[in-house]
This record gives structure tokens, sequence and C-alpha cells, in this order.
């Protein structure tokens, strides 16, 4: 007699049999818990106002991702966690002081129009945040370019301040001129101390001026896996070469203000939005740095480090094409 | 003869969960005969034998039932004395059906008494160091000996490199990368001399290689046993002790890992780079061949996982039935919700225990619900992981949205031929993508497209 062959019930899959438990979600959380460093320092340096970005940023994403899919008839993704990544890190690239409808207008930008549009997660050519940054830069130039003076909360009289990008940005011009004018002292006395630049004692986004805090974050990436140290390492150093060769304000400087240590590490690192190899991964980070000193020298805005990202992701599709890697074997 | 670490770190590769102290510390034990066997014609590698007995006959054991059929085949030998009771297609451990003889070894002719059990060798017996080549390859070919390692490559083919082709490299598989499996590992600790012997025998077949034998780091006695066994060989032997890596013990890794030689995109063979792999379980059954007249009609295979009992090595005639093995392994612990034959990694999962061992059958894996997750696969979030996973250097993300967008062609243009179906992608992806999956589905589609062509042009030449 012939055997019965489907009396057991097996699970039957092509192989392999076993996984290295890595999920997306906890990719996800990696980020936010690595974030978490930055977020505490953004917090008490501007107070509260950033608390309340931070949660209505957060809130708003994972709602307009639900009401997303649900309108697109699709599976319910907020349980990816990615939402609550796009939140954060927009609130953490806001300023502090920003009016709350405004970031629920970038919050619904940033993965309504950046993310969900393209089909949501893996789909997105833009980093959704910074695509979101830009929109509201664009939109709000007055609040999303008002500064809340750092620890202002302690001193209430002077409550909003300049960026030190601003100053950084006339000494390009200053120190070609001549190199020792009074000018440039005096743009070089505007800049915080090598002390308050790592700590993150200065005017800025919410998540962007601790240097301390975001490297903390970098390595805890680093260390899960979760990034290679290519793109930072790539970004970082483009902007130090560029900045000895140009002149200009000190390289440290330019490393520490202006978003490039959370650009670098948490933005232009999106695995998305960034080429897969890892000679990908350094063009890109090298265009990164380049553009965005580019940007600071010659452009009208002094920051350029969201734009200098969103130009790299629109040309990752073809550094992508350039750096396929060589089989094994292959001629 | 000297060890040696190995000097070339190949590219990617994973670390799975090895879960291989369930059963390396069991003695190999011999299964008692099951009372019924099934005998694929199709155990190897290549055209399936020719079925040369009939429902009804009565069989001795070492009597060739299947003829070889094609110049990439070997024959099948009967495992037992028995009596064909069925020749019917069966479901092989890969997934598809080929022809199995059934046989009932506990038949007995009419009027016949309990045969005495045979001593006499099936095969006569040589003495290597006075045989010809042409005699021991033609002893290899007649003892249906394949590639025990997994694939089941004919071993005579192998051992015979075309004219113009030279073996400088003999490499002894040794590296047993998949998770669970130890049969190779026992294999080594048992039976060393007769992988020395099968290693000299081998090597006046190849006239004269140099030899490597490769095992991975995690395995110290097994190297220990090599090196005993091969202390006072001459020549250029070799242990070279590999980093403990998946998939070590893939031919190509293997090469460029022992001799930093790379064998180029397929077609391309082992050979054209001068190199002879062969797995640590084929080199003993060449010895048992040619010293003890014995055919290939025994194997040891693994079975372990946290369903079973008490995990085993066991030495088992070909075409045991899986549920036989289980049974001498005191059976199920739990009720598995998997069961794989093979390892975790490139193992097939099956349907059913009624499937019989072949002569590549290294293990039998059965996976409680604990160690088995069912999961939806979610899009690719383009983290590179496949590709730093990929021991092969693909794009194995770009392959996978290829094929998931019907596009073989662009899987095609990815090199997605190179692919050795290792799993390391499909392991590693955070979205449980199975790449895998994918890349065997268009290497499926690309090589039907390929005989179809083939076929048409052959069609074409004769008008």
């Amino acid at each position: 007699m012939k055997p019965k062959e489907t009396a057991a019930h097996y699970i039957l899959s092509s192989s392999p049999h076993t996984h290295a438990r890595s999920s997306v979600s906890r990719i996800m959380l990696d980020v936010v818990l690595a974030l978490l460093p930055t977020t505490a320092a953004g917090i008490w340096f501007f107070g509260m106002p950033a608390v309340w970005t931070i949660a209505v940023c957060v809130s708003t994403c994972l709602v307009a991702e639900a009401l997303c899919r649900l309108a697109m008839k699709r599976e319910n993704t907020i349980g990816d966690l990615s939402a609550v990544v796009t939140g954060l890190l927009l609130a953490l690239n806001l300023p502090a002081g920003i009016p709350l409808w405004m970031a629920v207008v970038g919050s619904v930008f940033a993965i309504c129009v950046a993310k969900q549009v393209f089909g949501g997660i893996g789909m997105n050519p833009f980093n959704p945040a910074l695509a979101a940054r830009a929109f509201m830069l664009i939109s709000f130039t007055g609040p999303m370019t008002t500064w809340l003076k750092p620890l202002w909360w302690k001193t209430p009289d002077a409550v909003t301040t300049a960026t030190p990008l601003a100053a950084m940005k006339g000494m390009f011009t200053a120190e070609a001129v001549a190199s020792a004018t009074p000018h440039a002292h005096q743009s070089l006395d505007q800049i915080p101390s090598l002390c308050n630049l790592l700590v993150g004692n200065m005017p800025g986004c919410i998540g962007e001026v601790s240097a301390i805090a975001l490297a903390i974050g970098a390595v805890y990436l680093l260390w899960r896996k979760v990034i290679t140290w290519h793109i930072p390492v790539a970004f970082i150093a483009t902007v130090v070469v560029y900045s000895l060769i140009a002149g200009g304000a000190p390289a440290y400087a330019q490393v520490l203000t202006g978003g490039v240590m959370i650009g670098a590490c948490f933005m232009a690192t999106d695995y998305v939005t960034s080429p897969t190899t890892a000679s990908g991964k350094l063009i890109f980070g090298f265009g990164c740095g380049l553009l965005c000193m580019l940007i600071r020298q010659f452009g009208s805005y002094p920051e350029g480090c969201s734009y200098a990202i969103l130009i790299m992701n629109a040309v990752t599709p073809l550094i992508n094409r350039w750096t396929q890697p060589k089989p094994f074997g292959a001629k | 003869m000297k060890t040696v670490k190995s000097p070339f770190k190949f590219k990617g590769g994973v670390h799975p969960d090895y879960n291989k102290e369930l059963a390396r510390e069991q003695p190999i034990e011999k299964l008692p005969l099951p009372a019924e066997l099934v005998i694929s014609m199709s155990q190897h590698l290549g055209a399936p034998a020719k079925c040369l007995v009939k429902v009804g006959d009565f069989v001795k054991r070492g009597q060739v039932v299947g003829e070889k059929n094609g110049f990439i085949s070997v024959c099948v030998r009967a495992s037992a004395d028995g009596k064909v009771k069925a020749i019917e297609k069966r479901l092989g451990p890969a997934g598809g059906k080929a022809d199995a003889i059934i046989l009932d070894t506990t038949a007995k002719p009419d009027g016949e008494e309990a045969a005495a059990p045979v001593t006499e060798p099936i095969l006569p017996p040589l003495d290597w160091k006075t045989a010809s080549r042409e005699d021991l390859l033609k002893r290899v070919e007649d003892a249906g000996i394949c590639g025990m390692g997994g694939a089941g490559f004919p071993t005579n083919v192998k051992l015979n490199p075309p004219p113009g082709k030279r073996c400088e490299y003999l490499i002894l598989n040794g590296a047993e990368c998949e998770p669970y499996l130890t049969a190779d590992y026992r294999v080594m600790l048992e039976n060393a001399p007769r992988i020395r012997l099968g290693v000299e025998i081998m090597r006046k077949i190849l006239g004269g290689p140099a030899v490597r034998i490769a095992i991975e780091a995690n395995k110290p006695e097994a190297i220990k046993a090599m090196e005993d066994a091969f202390a006072d060989i001459d020549g250029n032997v070799e242990i070279v002790v590999l980093p403990v890596l998946y998939p070590q013990g893939s031919e190509k890794h293997q090469i460029y890992a022992t001799v930093g030689r790379v064998v180029p995109e397929p077609p391309a063979l082992p050979i054209d780079v001068g190199c002879v792999v062969e797995n640590v379980g084929t080199v003993a059954a060449i010895a048992d061949a040619v010293e003890l007249g014995e055919p290939l009609l025994t194997r040891v295979t693994t079975v372990s996982g946290d369903a079973v009992t008490t995990p085993k090595n066991i030495l088992a005639p070909c075409g045991t039935k899986y549920s036989d093995l289980v049974a001498f392994c005191g059976g199920e612990k739990v009720p598995p919700a998997k069961v794989v034959s093979g390892g975790t990694m490139m193992g097939f999962a099956v349907s059913t225990l009624e499937i019989a061992t072949t002569k590549t059958t290294s293990g039998l894996l059965l996976l409680s619900p604990k160690r088995v997750t069912q999961y939806a696969s979610q899009p690719c979030i383009n983290c590179g992981r496949c590709v730093r996973a990929c021991p092969m250097n693909l794009n194995a993300a770009d392959i996978a949205k290829a094929v998931e967008a019907d596009d073989i062609k662009a899987a095609e243009d990815a090199h997605v031929m190179s692919c050795i179906e290792c799993g390391a992608c499909s392991f590693s992806c955070p979205a449980y993508r199975p790449i895998t999956q994918f890349c065997r589905r268009a290497k499926n589609s690309i090589r039907a497209r390929m005989a179809a062509e083939k076929a048409k042009a052959a069609a074409a030449a004769k008008k």
C-alpha cells in the first residue's frame, strides 16, 4: 500500500531554514535608541518646546502612516517603526520654537508625499525627513530659521539668536581678502568654543547641536552593525579636507555645526536612499561632503547639509549602477 | 605533512547557529536492517539509473539494480538482500519524484532457509599499489560512488579530468559548515585511517597531486585525528585550518581558502583551476570500494534537531526511510513543525518521514515550532546585508527585486547563474525576503530557456 504522503503537516519552505533573527523593526528601534542621547541633549538645551515638537512630529507621522495605508487599502505598517524614525529625525532637524502646526504639516508631508506616494518603506527616492525639512524651509522660511538660545529657559532675557553658520559663511570671503583682518577675528569670536560645539551649547536644530551625543549614537549603530563606517567617514573627511583647502572657518567648526554630524551619521546613512555597496557609499559620502561645503561657500543659504544629502539621494541609483559588486570568479 | 592556517579569506559569509553540540559526541551507530528499503534510481547528480529488476525478483546485497545511464550517472546497488515489492515513483528529499525499488528485506525465496550472512566481498578486493589507474577508476565507478557531501556528482567523472586538464591539488572537504551536521566530523574521528587510504588511492588515480585537507577551526579533534592519520605520509600534504564561516564547505570557496585559486563563472569547474574537491565521506567510501570490495551501500547520516529524542550519527543502508532513522533515535521528543533533509542552510524541507535516504543524505533534522518561524516578507529596505553576506559577491537585493518584478533578464545580467544557493542572503535579510528562492526561480527559468533554445537550434539544424 502506498503511504499517505500528507499525513503529517510539516511546514514546507525553501531553504534556508534558519535566520539571523534581525528584523526591520529591530533596526528602526536601534536607530531610535541611537537618537536618544541627542534627543535628550536637545531637550536639555531647548526645553519644553523641543519636547512638544518631538511628540507632535512622531505622533503625526504614525497617524499619517496609518491613514495613508488605510486609504491605499494596504496592510498597516506602523509596526515596522520606520514612521517613528522619520518623525523623530524630522523633529530633531527642526528649530525648537517652531509653531506646532507647522511641525504637523511637515510630518504629513514627510509620510504622505515623500514616502507613501512612492509605495511606502523601501520605495522612497528621498529621505522623507529631509524632504519634509526642505519643504518646510521653503514654506516657512522665517520660523525655520529662528533659533532658540541654548539654555534660554535658565536665562530668560534674549530668547532667540543666530546660528554660528551665518558668521562662518562670511569667513570664506573674509579670509580670502586678508587672512588676519579684524573682521575675520570678529567672526571667529562668534563661533562657540570647541567645548560648547562638542557638548552642543549653541543655537541650532533640536537634534543637531550635541556632537558628543550624536557620536555616541553613531558608535551604537556601528556596534549594532546597523550602519557601516563608509558614509559618515567619507562625508566628514570630505568636509574637513575641503575646509582645510578652502580656508574660512576652522575645519572642526564646519564639522560640528549645521547638521553635518546628524546628517553624516543618521540622515545620509538611510538605507533606502543611499547606495548599497561599500564603494558606492564612499562616493555618496564624498558627494554629500563636497556639495555641503560648496553650498556653504557659494550658496545663498548657510547650512547646506540637507540639500547636499537630498541631491545625493537623487544620484544614488546612478551610483548603484556604477558600483555593482564584481561576482567571485567573474572576469 | 604539516598543518597550516588558511591564508585566504573569501568575501561575505555568515555565522548561523551551528547547534552541532546536539550530535557531536555521539559515536557512529549502526542501524539494524530495516524491514523495508526504498532504493531510488536517482541518488546522484545527472541521469537517473536504469532499473534492472522487476517486481517479485529477489535481489542480493550489492547486486546492481540500477544501471548507469549516461556519462554523468552512476549505478545503484541493492543495499540489502530482499524481495522487490514494488517499483514506483517515490518522492525524493529534494521534492521531485523518481523511480524507486521498494525492497522487502524480510522476505526469503521459497524453500530457502534463512541465508547465512554473506561474508565474501561483493567485488574482488584490489591492491591499490599494484592495480592500474584504469582499474581503480573502474572500481570507483562500479562501486556507485558519488559525492557524499550533498551534490552527488559522479566521483569517477571527477577523478578522470578531461584531456589537457591536470589535477594539481586534491582538496578534502572536511569543513562541514552546515548547522547541526556532524556526520563528516564523526567519520574523520572514527575512520581516519580509511580516509588516509582513500587519499593514497585518489592520489594514484589523479597522478600525484598535492593534497590539502580542509577542516574548520571549530573541529580541533578532527584536525588532531587527521594529523595522526597522515603523520607519516610522504609528498605534499597539508591540513588547512579554515576560519569558522558559512559556507566554508562550498567547493569554490574551499578552493580559494586552501590554495588561493578562483574558479571562473559557470560553466567553469574546479578542474579548470587544477583542483578536485572531495568530501571526506566519499574518500572513505573509495577506500572501502578498493580495499574491501565494498560498494557504496551505506552512509553516515546525522539525525538531529530539538524535536528528536536522542540525536545520533547513524550508519544506515542507502534507502532507509526517515521514519526508521527517527525510531532508532527514540522517536520524536515533541511533534516537529518542520523536517529538513540536510542542514538548515541548504537542506530541503520535506512533507513526510516516508522519504528514504540516498547516497547524499548527510542529515535529517526534526525542528520544533520553537526553531521554526513563519513570516511574511516585507519590501526591501536596501540595507545591503545580503550583498555583504553573499560569498559570490552578487547584488542579491537587486536580483531579488528583478525576479519579483518578473525581469529574469535583469537577474541574468546581475550574474544570478553564479549563485550557489547557500542561503546566506535570506538568512541575513531583516525584511525576511526569500532572496535565495528568488535566485532559484531565476536560475530555473534561465535553464529552461537555455534548454528550449538548444532544442530549437537542434530542430533547426535537422531541417
